[in-house]
Formats: C-alpha cells, sequence, structure tokens
C-alpha cells in the first residue's frame, strides 16, 4: 500500500526501541459481503499500543479503514478486535509483547455481524441488555431514603468496572461457534450484570427462572474464556457465573432448600417475570429474530 | 443503578439481526499463535495419569494398610476401609461388608470422591477443555462446530440429561465434607505408634494429604455458596460472612492449584502406604 494521508508521518520518539525497524500488519478489510487479509508494512516507532499503529496506517496508507475506538485508555472499551487469534483491546495491547518479526493479524470480533473492517454490528449484546429486568428497590425506609451496609455491596461492587467490551461475549464459546444459541443465551456480560442485581442488597425481583428458563446459564459450562479475556479483571466465572448457577440451584434442582424454604416459611422475592413490564423493554419486549441468510463466512 | 421509572410507555420491541455475515476470516482458522494445546494437552495427561494410577491402585486390594510393620497408616483410596478384608489386614474399624465381598474395597468408596472431583467447577472447566474440546481454547472453535456434518454441530451445554446431573454438585460436597474428616482422622492416627506418639515421614505424608484436601473441599464453589455466597445482605449473618470472605473465597481463589495439590498428595500418600506395608522400603521415624 502506498502512503496518500495528508497526515505527516509520526517520528520515533528519543529513546525509543531501535528495531526493529518495520512491522506488517495483517489487517481483515471488508463487509458483510466478504473480505480478505490486507498486508500494511509500516514503521514501528516504539512504545506504542496495537491501536497507535493501526492509527498510522490509517493516517498514511488506508483512510477508507474502519476501526471504532474512543478513549485511548481501556475505558470505554470500543477498540475490541482479535489481535493474533486473541480478543483484546486494541489500545491496550502494546506493540512490545507481540512478536515483531511476523505479521500481526488484526480481525474484527467473530461472535458479531461484521459492518466493515474491523467494525462489528454489537447490537444483539444491547438487545439482551433491554430484556433484564432492571434494579428493582423495595419501599423506602420511613426518612425517605435507602440504607445499605457497606458490606452488602462491596461484593457487586466488581461488576460496576465493566466498560462493556463485550470481548467476554465474543470469546464465550457458546455464541462464538453456535450461533443458534444467542436468542437463549445472555452471554458472560450479561451473567455479571445480572449477578450485580440479584446480589444487591435492596433489589426484591428474583430472576432465577429467568436466568434459568430464558437466559440460558445452563448452556455455560464455565471453560473461564471470559475471565481471561477480561481486561478489567473481573472474575467473572467465578464471582458471577458459577454463584448464578448455584443459586439457580437453589431454585430448581435442590430438594433439601425447597423443604427449607417451606419449613421456614420464608417470604419469596418477587419472581421477575411477574414485573417484567416493569423493565423498559421488559423480559420479552425484545424481539430477536435469527437471519435465514447463510453466513459469508461459515 | 437505575430505579425505573413506572411511568414510560409501553416496551418497544427493537428488532436484533442476528446470524449474519461474521466478522473476520472463517471460524475454522485459528489465528492464534501461542502454544495454546500445550495446557488442555497436559490437562489430560495429568487427568489420565490420575484416572489410570486409581484404577490400577483399586485392583491392587492388597498392602492398603501398614500396620503389618507397625504403622497405622490407611491408603487413603481405601479410607474408611469397609469390607471383611480390611480386619484381616489388622485395620481396627469393623466390616460392614462380610467375606462375601470379594473385590477391592476401594471401590465401595472411590465412586463418592470421584463424584465430588468429576462434577467440581474447576475439574468441568479441564474435561470439557482437554477431552470434550468444547473449546480445547480460548477463541479456539469447538470440535466440529464448523463443520455442517458433525454430530456435534448442536451445543446444549448442561442443560440435557446427563450433564443436567452436575447441578448435584452440592450433594457431592455434602459426602466429601465427610470424607475430608476420615482423611484427617487418618492422618491423626499416622501419629500412633506401638509404643506411642511419634512422628514419621509417612505421618507428614498423611497429614500434608489432609491439608489439601480441606484446602480443596472448603474452596469449593458449592460450599462457597452454602456458607455465605447466597445471601442477599451479609451484614445479617456475620459469621457466615466471615467463613465466605475469609476461608472459602480465598481457598477459592486458588481452586485449581488444590485440585491438583490434593490429586497428587492421594498418589503419593497410596503409594508411600503401599511401599511401607508391601515392605518394599522402611518408613523412617523422626522422633
Amino acid at each position: 500500500m502506498s502512503s496518500e494521508g495528508a497526515v505527516a508521518p509520526a517520528t520515533r520518539p528519543a529513546g525509543a526501541s531501535a528495531a526493529p525497524e518495520n512491522v506488517t500488519l495483517r489487517l481483515w478489510r471488508g463487509d458483510a459481503s466478504g473480505g480478505a487479509w490486507v498486508d500494511y508494512v509500516i514503521e514501528y516507532l516504539g512504545g506504542e499500543v496495537v491501536l497507535d499503529v493501526v492509527h498510522r496506517v490509517q493516517a498514511e496508507q488506508a483512510p477508507d479503514l474502519a476501526v471504532r475506538w474512543n478513549c485511548k485508555a481501556g475505558k470505554c472499551g470500543s477498540c475490541s478486535a482479535e489481535v493474533n487469534g486473541k480478543p483484546r483491546l486494541m489500545c491496550m495491547t502494546r506493540m512490545s509483547t507481540l512478536d515483531l518479526g511476523e505479521p500481526i493479524t488484526i480481525s474484527p470480533m467473530r461472535s458479531n455481524p461484521v459492518i466493515r473492517d474491523l467494525v462489528t454490528d454489537v447490537s444483539f449484546h444491547f438487545a439482551v441488555a433491554r430484556r433484564i429486568p432492571a434494579f428493582h428497590p423495595g419501599p423506602r425506609e420511613a426518612d425517605g431514603t435507602y440504607r445499605m451496609a457497606q458490606v452488602d455491596v462491596e461484593r457487586v461492587q466488581e461488576f460496576r468496572k465493566c466498560i462493556e467490551c463485550f470481548l467476554c461475549q465474543n470469546v464465550c464459546h457458546v455464541i462464538r461457534d453456535h450461533e443458534e444459541n444467542k436468542p437463549a443465551f445472555a452471554g458472560p456480560r450479561f451473567f455479571a450484570r445480572l449477578a450485580e442485581l440479584e446480589m444487591h442488597p435492596l433489589d426484591t425481583l428474583d430472576r432465577r427462572e429467568l436466568i434459568s428458563r430464558e437466559l440460558g446459564v445452563g448452556l455455560c459450562n464455565i471453560t473461564k474464556c471470559c475471565t481471561e479475556v477480561c481486561p478489567e479483571g473481573i472474575h467473572i466465572t467465578d464471582n458471577a457465573i458459577i454463584p448464578l448457577k448455584e443459586r439457580v440451584v437453589d431454585a430448581r434442582y435442590d430438594p433439601i432448600a425447597w423443604l427449607g424454604r417451606k419449613i421456614r416459611r420464608r417470604p419469596s422475592p418477587t419472581p421477575a417475570s411477574v414485573t417484567a413490564a416493569l423493565s423498559p423493554a421488559g423480559a420479552s419486549g425484545e424481539v430477536i429474530s435469527t437471519d435465514p441468510a447463510p453466513r459469508a463466512t461459515p | 443503578m437505575t430505579v425505573v421509572d413506572e411511568t414510560q410507555g409501553p416496551p418497544r420491541p427493537t428488532p436484533v439481526r442476528i446470524g449474519g455475515a461474521r466478522g473476520g476470516p472463517p471460524l475454522s482458522t485459528v489465528l492464534r499463535r501461542d502454544r495454546w494445546r500445550v495446557q488442555p494437552t497436559l490437562t489430560a495427561l495429568g487427568l489420565l495419569g490420575f484416572v489410570g494410577y486409581t484404577i490400577w491402585a483399586g485392583l491392587r486390594n492388597g498392602d492398603f494398610y501398614a500396620g503389618n510393620v507397625g504403622r497405622d497408616y490407611l491408603s487413603p483410596l481405601y479410607s474408611p476401609c469397609l469390607t471383611h478384608s480390611c480386619s484381616t489386614a489388622g485395620y481396627v474399624w469393623g466390616p460392614l461388608f462380610g467375606s462375601w465381598w470379594r473385590i477391592s474395597p476401594a471401590w465401595l468408596i472411590l465412586v463418592f470422591p470421584g463424584a465430588f472431583r468429576t462434577t467440581c467447577y474447576y475439574y468441568r472447566k479441564a474435561y470439557y477443555r482437554s477431552f470434550w474440546l468444547s473449546p480445547p481454547g480460548c477463541a479456539v472453535p469447538d470440535a466440529g462446530s464448523t463443520s455442517p456434518t458433525s454430530v456435534r454441530r448442536r451445543y446444549t451445554g448442561e442443560t440435557r440429561f446427563p450433564l443436567l446431573l452436575q447441578n448435584l454438585h452440592r450433594y457431592t460436597w455434602y459426602v466429601a465434607v465427610i470424607f475430608a474428616g476420615i482423611l484427617t482422622w487418618d492422618a491423626i492416627a499416622a501419629f500412633r505408634f506401638p509404643n506411642g506418639v511419634g512422628v514419621a515421614v509417612g505421618t507428614l505424608l498423611f497429614v500434608v494429604n489432609a491439608v489439601f484436601i480441606w484446602a480443596y473441599t472448603l474452596g469449593c464453589h458449592a460450599c462457597r455458596h452454602l456458607c455465605g455466597g447466597n445471601l442477599k445482605k451479609f451484614s445479617e449473618a456475620p459469621v457466615r460472612h466471615y467463613f465466605w470472605k475469609n476461608i472459602s473465597s480465598k481457598l477459592n481463589a486458588h481452586h485449581q492449584l488444590f485440585a491438583w495439590c490434593s490429586l497428587f498428595s492421594i498418589i503419593v500418600t497410596d503409594l508411600y502406604t503401599w511401599l511401607v506395608a508391601s515392605g518394599t522400603i522402611h518408613d523412617p521415624r523422626i522422633f
């Protein structure tokens, strides 16, 4: 590719590593109708992250390259892609951690429909988000406030770190390798969201039946790839999905737990299905359709 | 947190297209450059090695108790020993199964810790990756998923029998706690010598084995849930919160490590007991 951008090439910073001079970025270029790998040879300036180099390719060699990004600080979750086959944030992947002697492959998230080049359609994930009944607290206290003990809320703080980069959704083989599961599976990011709601001390909804029957926690076989790729280090499997699975066992599979509830006559939380209409879109207000058209890339 | 505004209008369905052209190259292409095959291969070899050893040790049906050489060592693969052959070997617990029980006493009990480990969340990850190849590695396609004619084209996870039975893990944990108690008793008994209390190399092995078994059992995800993880408000159950936070959760963070450590300690303890009981080696007494 020839240099054709108006932007002046960046210069190597003082003290940057000297070798190698050039690196090859092998980018996936294409859209829903198909695509191919395109190699771009570009000077490596040292101290860069992958997104920096992609931006220089865009500025100097391929101004029509589509790439989604925003903060360049690992906090917006926009620049998710697959670098050398691993789902990662491009802005948080240092070039120095890669083998620069070989072409560096950068491809879009493979679980999503491609829009163009490295940009994919993430609307599926937001549709799942709208299926989850929102936070639903009980009545306020006499002084009109809510009170929570710190010890009760600190557990869910971990899930609040999620930046919704959807790398966990992308790597989860339940939908990555089995597209047909999408209507029946929420995915790791939303199990973290559900865990946050289920563990919240003020929330009064019981979403366990929903989690089991409609959002498919049973499809997860806990191979922990979501945890491995999470850029925020959230222990999605251990702290969200497995606790949700155990809560579903409480509700559906454990006869002793059932007997305990009967004997102690504990008031049951409100089932989510009853109050689903309180959610902006409701638990069943979303339409997820499967495109009958065959996939362009099998 | 978003507090729901109950004055909003009726929900508006938003069509979402799925099943469109996927991003990037074909899913059957593995782009990972690292040695992702190493971990599932090592895991498979380790698990197969343990299963193979356990079968051999179970079929051995002899030299599982070292009372004949003045050591109160009972192999963890045979504990609790419940058959007539245990008493003939010198083991003090009375037999529940008479002389009519011909096969190895190990087979009476191995099913319980076996069920605990088979349904364990860590081991599930291990064998789903290593044997099921579902997936063999992150961002590596499931075996058969990219072939239109494969019987494994469809994936149902743990929603169908027999994998639905994984939900009974907590019941196997209840039994595992009993077994951990029995192995603790065996470790205490290992301090007993014909002329009083003492410590030998075998004693240390039994103690280490019991410690690893407890670390693995108390760090179990089902234990973590039952001891406090199922609560909405920790502040209403401070003792359970203490156990959840300071014991089960801390052990759970190293659940994989303790799963393997306890596996190896069981093998080493059984092997040592066999070598001592068969007279192959002498168990040096420390004091």
